[in-house]
């Protein structure tokens, strides 16, 4: 077995950065624990870099037998995750020095999960599938439950690990059945294995693709799986809720993507009624009980469910044509791409203010515009921005999940209008944090200063969110180069 | 580039850069904020007035639109989208209109900057709204229009929410919902256009709205599919002109609007709907216009004689203003249901008229809640042409405009409806009833009547009687020279546009006969 070391370099990169990570913080007087995210950060930089690198060579299928591989859907997610990891990082080092945490405990369990969202892309077999997903989740378990004296964080952090448990257990045992039914893991030879199945055994591989989907829609929060998810992000520290909503859903995404649109794609007539019901349940209920928030990260978290109902709409438009998965598969990607980036925004700036108002209630972002203007003016875009409303990215984001629902025609179109009145009635929720900070004054008039890592970051993401509603070609190409699944 | 093909797109995108030129200004610096504002609208003005005047008036077209002008670029290959820009006579008029309303508000602003001040923001909305308005006019791909289209509602949220008056932030997010739903549905219809629409030799579909209009006016699209897409796009059309009964956000975001809001609002933001009956819905699915025309027309004649008995029973001056508008925008849609070029003629000349005097009645009504600091008309309590006689005549002779008097602007817009809907389409193609239309035509007239009750009684209450005690030595000023300076061209064009009615119907007349010989005119 040869083994392509250049492809492996991003995760080589990586491992050894934790390693370091765990190693200095001994070193470390109390006073300069903090300076574990630089190296932290240095480490994630690093990798970045080895992932552009990627970029051109071709793909590279030789690593592990097939199991790891490099194509362009790899380094996109690689890419977006290693940003999302910096961003992470840079807004966690505010938060974690003045909160009196465990520092390097933290940025080592934190690195480690995204070394999973890492590998998550480049899986192209079950077990290795389900190796990444529980290195994603395995120390968010520990990192959401970091706010050790607080009651919210210890539940919080129990509820995920439960449910997380749960949720391997059942999807580890329909990866299981799938090994049996077909003698493969890799999800190319999967999917010819189960197109040959008949009868009773068809019948048994469509409850692993049950189990399969269950164990992921747990990961993503789907509704009717999502009840974890706005105790964990609320009792979480601000920035592992950041972690959480985007690198940790994206991760299960990413996965479940290939599975979808590779694996189990022949099996669609079974598992798209599926979706259907999924994608607008969680759309529909995301959105109604995130009107009735008044917890900024409870608001987001339910966003967060909604928002999920959207991404889960591409893969309910599966059908027979190539084309129409293609368009589907594409949406999917983008909107996972622009959603995180106004997703990091928001928590990005809800960091900020969680210095101050540590119980985060929409009211403490009242006259903000006045306290903090470039804070509320992001803020703005990104609420703008995850409503889906010009002149922002995210309008891009939901025009390919309608464009495709249109495509599909049939439910495709039912789809779209559910989704077009669901995005109406999210403005009703997401506009509450935009109209605090600009038409309601503040009983604390004083001006508000935000660490400058975090400005920073917020600035950026605001920049990239209106460049990208002008200029959407670039993410849009993302998109379109990650044909991985275009009818599998 | 030359004139020609860059002209529309510096004229549409000056007001962003202003926009950004103005957030980049020192904190404090107002006078240098008031005069980028006015500056770069006064460019725009000069611009688009130079388009007019370099445009040829004497070019023919086979097919609607007949563009010049026209920039096509690639812009967005993945969905098939493209930055497509022109202009033809029917837009000429609104997208000067547009620039004029624009520059006249940003002179206003110079002077009265409604509370809580905040310069910057206020200026650099105002000019991110100017161009989400004037790009809608002359967008020719879907996607483009679409953008443009959904532009406005930001700027005009924050316009609201933030320098509205009580309350306004009920007002301002009524108006976001209400338009984001309609327009949403429009959206999906746009979609439904792109791909059951003609495919190009690479196969690749198009949301060019030139190709889309050549196919649809050739029948491309089956009768079942115009019913439903028509319905979808006129969803987010009527919400926005807005048609009874959708038109409920309007009395409260106008009521609430600071002033240059509402003269915006109801000068140009209105017609954006209307405008996009007779540009893309009635062109693309014309079996639809057919099947949907005696309903819009039966909608349009309620909103005018709802709109009158409603005016009759404000108490508030502004509210009164805005629900006339909901009256005259259902002439204009009167018009367009009748499919005929005399309808579709006086429909954007109602556009026209009504941007021009309704524009002016904010004004006007902006500066006596200046004087008086309440709308409420008993509380202003008459005599204002005792105290304020400059300011009463001007607010007296643009409301008698907007009753229809003839020789003024408002005139031509009614009459030519009303006599659309005499006879309306009864070609082959289109075959609308014309009892029916004749009804709708009478119901017109007797709003006429209604409206003219309604204005002099409101004038009658404001202008005339006694002035009370209270008001006698308040040392209310009269007309300041900055509203002089932003109210006299639309005084002029006013009277211009009634005595010539010609130089907005020359300009338009070819574009709606292209139209019109799609339903057999």
């Amino acid at each position: 077995m040869t083994i392509d070391y250049h492809a492996i370099l991003p995760v080589l990169i990586l491992s050894g950065t934790i390693v370091i990570v765990l190693v200095t913080d001994l070193f470390l007087s109390p006073r300069h624990r903090s300076a574990s995210m630089w190296v932290a950060f240095a480490g994630v930089l690093a990798t970045l870099v080895a992932v552009l690198s990627l970029i051109g060579k071709g793909d590279r299928p030789g690593s592990f037998g097939g199991s790891y591989q490099v194509d362009a859907f790899t380094i996109v997610f690689q890419t977006f995750f290693m940003s999302a990891a910096a961003v992470v990082l840079l807004i966690s080092y505010r938060y974690f020095r003045e909160g009196g945490f465990y520092q390097g405990e933290y940025y080592f369990l934190l690195l480690t999960s995204f070394l999973g969202c890492l590998l998550m892309p480049a899986s192209r077999d079950l077990l290795m599938l389900f190796l990444s997903l529980e290195l994603v989740s395995a120390p968010g378990f520990l990192m959401a439950a970091f706010r050790k004296s607080d009651v919210k964080g210890n539940e919080g952090g129990l509820k995920f690990f439960l449910i997380g448990v749960l949720s391997t257990a059942v999807m580890l045992y329909g990866m299981s059945l799938i090994y049996g039914l077909t003698g493969h893991l890799q999800l190319a030879a999967v999917s010819a294995g189960l197109q040959q199945l008949s009868g009773a055994k068809e019948t048994l591989a469509n409850a692993a693709i049950l189990f399969v989907v269950v164990g992921f829609a747990f990961k993503i929060s789907a509704v009717p799986f999502q009840f974890w998810a706005p105790d964990t992000y609320e009792g979480s520290p601000v920035p592992v809720a950041a972690f959480l909503g985007v690198a940790s859903s994206a991760a299960g995404f990413a996965g479940l993507l290939q599975l979808m649109f590779v694996a189990f794609v022949h099996e669609y007539a079974f598992w798209v009624p599926m979706f259907v019901a999924l994608s607008l349940v969680t759309m529909t209920l995301g959105n109604l009980v995130a009107l009735q928030q008044r917890q900024v990260v409870r608001l987001l978290a339910y966003s967060g469910i909604a928002q999920t109902g959207y991404i889960l709409l591409p893969f309910a438009l599966v059908s027979a044509d190539p084309s129409i998965n293609h368009s589907a598969f594409q949406a999917a990607v983008t909107y996972i791409l622009i959603y995180g980036i106004m997703n990091l925004g928001a928590f990005a700036v809800t960091t900020a203010i969680s210095s101050r108002h540590p119980l985060l209630q929409i009211q403490d972002f009242a006259g903000l515009a006045k306290r903090a203007p470039l804070l509320a003016m992001a803020m703005t875009v990104f609420m703008v921005s995850l409503a889906g409303v010009p002149p922002t990215g995210g309008f891009w984001a939901k025009l390919l999940i309608f464009q495709a629902g249109i495509q599909r025609g049939g439910v495709g179109v039912l789809l779209a209008v559910a989704m077009v009145i669901n995005s109406v009635i999210s403005v009703g929720y997401y506009f509450l944090i935009p109209r605090a900070m600009i038409f309601e004054d503040a009983e604390d008039q004083t001006p508000f200063r935000s660490p400058i890592l975090v400005t920073a970051v917020v600035a950026v993401a605001m920049v990239a969110l209106l460049v990208i509603f002008i200029v959407p070609n670039a993410i849009y190409r993302l998109g379109e180069v990650t044909s991985l699944g275009s009818g599998g | 580039m030359t004139w020609q093909n860059s002209a529309i797109t510096i004229t549409t995108l000056l007001p962003i850069v202003g926009a950004l030129g103005v957030l980049l200004v020192p904190r404090g610096d107002d006078r240098l904020v008031k005069g980028i504002g006015i500056a770069i609208t006064g460019v725009c003005l000069a611009l688009a007035i130079a388009i007019a005047a370099t445009y040829d008036y004497s070019a023919t077209c086979a097919t609607p639109p007949c563009l010049q002008f026209v920039l096509n670029v690639q812009w967005i290959p993945v969905i098939g989208a493209r930055y497509h820009v022109g202009i033809d006579g029917i837009s000429m008029p609104l997208y000067i209109l547009t620039f004029l309303l624009g520059f006249l508000c940003a002179v206003y602003t110079g002077r009265y900057v409604p509370e809580p001040g905040r310069i910057k923001a206020f200026v650099a909305l105002t000019l991110l709204l100017i161009t989400g308005m004037a790009g809608t006019f002359v967008a020719f791909d879907l996607i483009l229009f679409f953008v443009f289209w959904e532009l406005v509602l930001v700027p005009m949220y924050f316009l609201i929410g933030v320098w509205g008056s009580a309350n306004r932030q009920y007002a301002s997010i009524k108006f976001f919902l209400y338009t984001l739903l309609g327009s949403v549905f429009m959206l999906l219809g746009f979609l439904a256009l792109y791909f059951s629409g003609p495919v190009d030799a690479l196969g690749k579909h198009t949301f060019d709205l030139t190709a889309l209009t050549a196919f649809g006016a050739g029948g491309g699209y089956t009768h079942l599919f115009q019913l439903v897409v028509f319905g979808a796009i006129a969803l987010g059309f009527a919400v926005k002109v807005p048609m009874w009964p959708f038109h409920t956000w309007l009395p409260d975001a106008h009521t609430e609007a600071p002033t240059i809001g509402s003269v915006l609002l109801a000068g140009v933001m209105l017609k954006m709907g209307t405008y996009g009956f007779v540009r893309i819905a009635l062109p693309v699915l014309p079996q639809g216009a057919v099947a949907y025309a005696p309903w819009i027309g039966g909608l349009a004649a309620i909103a005018i004689v709802y709109a009158a008995l409603a005016c009759l029973a404000q108490k508030d001056l502004k509210r009164l203003i805005a629900f006339s508008s909901v009256g005259h925008m259902g002439f204009v849609m009167l018009g367009i249901a009748t499919l005929t070029t005399i309808g579709i003629q006086a429909a954007i000349f109602g556009m026209v008229a009504h941007g021009v005097i309704t524009g002016m009645l904010f004004f006007c009504v902006g500066s006596i809640y200046d004087r008086y600091h309440t709308r409420q008309i008993a509380d202003i309590g008459g005599g204002m042409a005792e105290i304020m006689p400059k300011l009463s005549g001007i607010f007296a002779f643009v409301a008698i405009a907007s009753l229809g008097l003839p020789g003024l602007a408002g005139f031509w817009g009614e009459v030519m409806a009303l006599l659309g809907a005499f006879s309306p389409n009864t070609s082959t193609v289109a075959g609308l009833n014309v009892g029916l239309f004749r009804a709708f035509m009478i119901a017109g007239g007797i709003g006429t009547i209604l409206t003219a009750g309604y204005f002099l009684w409101m004038l009658q209450r404001v202008n005339m009687g006694l002035a009370p005690e209270r008001w006698r030595d308040h040392g209310l000023r009269d007309i300041l020279t900055v509203e002089w300076v932003s109210w006299v061209p639309l005084l002029v064009l006013i009277l211009v546009l009634g005595l010539i009615p010609s130089i907005v119907l020359n300009s338009t007349e070819q574009g709606v006969n292209l139209i019109v010989k799609i339903f057999g005119g």
